[in-house]
């Protein structure tokens, strides 16, 4: 119960800032031209798809803790 | 595998249209793994992105468990997944759906995602849900049927910290209700009247289960052409599953068209409320576990890869290809999980479990 609240709040902070800073004019202090290093693919959390997805399905069926890791999904064949 | 799903690490824009084609293969602790896998990838008009994508796990499993209660299977495992993503301005929508079937068991999955770019696009925030539904059943038992439902809903933060350092935080929360157990696995107690100073009986685990999940991700650009990226996550449950884990991985290319990765990864975990290697009596307690998964253990992994970049002339419609290969070792340690298979020891007296592992990932990727 504490969780779900915890998410409803969360949820709900959220939307306030997207509905709030929308509309705000903040000068970026990383302009879009200094940002070619940011670019790079090497600069990717994932920098392949299928493969990244593969290694965190690996861990949801070993490991005990999923979540916050950019993957789901069930079954595993993990008896 | 939401991990397709998700367009970009920092920004709303469309992901690159792409094909890959990946061999995978898993083997350790008696277990073997593998099959192959495709993922496609498609824009639209710079509006929208579809994709879908296909996996085969060849599973082949003599594992502790198996080898302890029952007896070696083979069985295969089908994967396939759609969904789409439309761009309008700085919002990004996304939906999915995922499904996997085994002979014993099928799971559906489907999500929705909505994440918009502020602050001259420094920022982007993310909020997501997804609905699983799962049906159980067991190999040798028709009468036998179950099912699990889930939801999740998640919350992203990407931010552009300077021209060299990116950060994403991400919390999960997931509540599960249903058959929340493997439908093979038993749990061992002391039994005087057994030869062996022990018996098994059914597992028994409570039908519900809330997780909370919070990750932390850094990547920074090195004065050189190179980055390294740190992770730190935190897991707990409300079975009592208290877990976290740090990555560190360096990701360095060449002049030439190859790239190199190396990465570690540390994990841990404390045990479930109603976990116990062995109980001290047939229906010690009204939950009742013996999953390794839900045990006091660690895992650490060192994985390398190569990538290699080439040219497509004879490939029409594709603008380049790269080769890739990553292996990873993965070393599993159970603090609370003993090895039933060590022979003439007293219950409780068998050595602590533990196996290593290695994970083989060979695919093509070709960009359109």
């Amino acid at each position: 119960m504490r969780n779900r609240i915890l998410t409803m709040v969360l949820l709900a902070l959220g939307c306030g800032v997207a509905g709030g800073c929308s509309s705000l004019e903040v000068k970026p202090w990383v302009s879009p031209y200094e940002r070619n290093n940011l670019a790079d693919p090497i600069m990717s959390f994932q920098r392949a798809p299928i493969s990244a997805g593969y290694i965190t399905h690996v861990y949801q069926v070993r490991e005990g803790a999923s979540g916050a890791e950019g993957s789901t999904g069930g079954g595993c064949g993990c008896n | 595998m939401l991990a397709l799903v998700l367009p970009s690490a920092h920004a709303a824009i469309l992901p690159e249209d792409r094909v890959d084609v990946m061999y995978h293969g898993y083997e350790g602790g008696g277990l073997t793994v593998e099959g192959p896998a495709v993922l496609v990838r498609k824009a639209y008009k710079d509006k929208v992105s579809v994709w879908g994508n296909y996996l085969v796990d060849m599973i082949s499993s003599a594992s502790i468990d198996v080898v302890a209660t029952a007896s070696e299977y083979t069985e295969e495992r089908t994967e396939y997944g759609f969904g789409a993503d439309y761009l309008h301005g700085k919002t990004m929508m996304g939906m999915f759906y995922i499904n996997s079937t085994e002979n014993d068991y099928e799971a559906n999955t489907a999500g929705l995602s909505i994440s918009q770019d502020f602050f001259g696009d420094l920022t982007n925030l993310g909020i997501s849900y997804s609905r699983g539904w799962d049906t159980i059943t067991r190999t040798g038992d028709e009468t036998f049927e179950e099912e699990l439902d889930r939801q999740s809903f998640g919350v992203s933060l990407a931010q552009i910290l300077t021209r060299n350092l990116l950060i994403n935080i991400n919390y999960d929360s997931t509540t599960e209700e249903g058959f929340l157990q493997s439908a093979y696995r038993q749990v061992r107690y002391l039994d005087p009247n057994a030869a062996r100073g022990y018996s098994y009986d059914p597992a028994l685990h409570p039908r519900t289960k809330t997780t909370s999940a919070i990750a932390a991700r850094a990547m920074y650009y090195l004065p050189y052409r190179a980055s390294v990226k740190a992770e730190a996550r935190r897991y707990t449950d409300t079975w009592g599953v208290d877990a976290w884990n740090v990555e560190f991985g360096y990701v360095h290319p060449f002049d030439f068209g190859m790239t190199t990765e190396l990465r570690f990864r540390y994990y841990e975990q404390t045990e479930a409320d109603f976990y116990s290697d062995l109980f001290e009596r047939q229906a010690a307690q009204n939950f009742m576990s013996r999953d390794k998964e839900l045990s006091t253990f660690s895992t650490m992994t060192v994985g390398g890869g190569v990538s290699y970049e080439f040219a497509t002339p004879w490939l029409p419609l594709m603008k380049k290809g790269e080769a890739n290969l990553f292996v990873d070792w993965l070393r599993f340690d159970y603090d609370s999980f003993r090895d039933v298979t060590a022979e003439g020891l007293a219950p409780g007296e068998e050595p602590l479990y533990g196996f290593d592992a290695v994970v083989i990932r060979a695919f093509f990727s070709f960009w359109m």
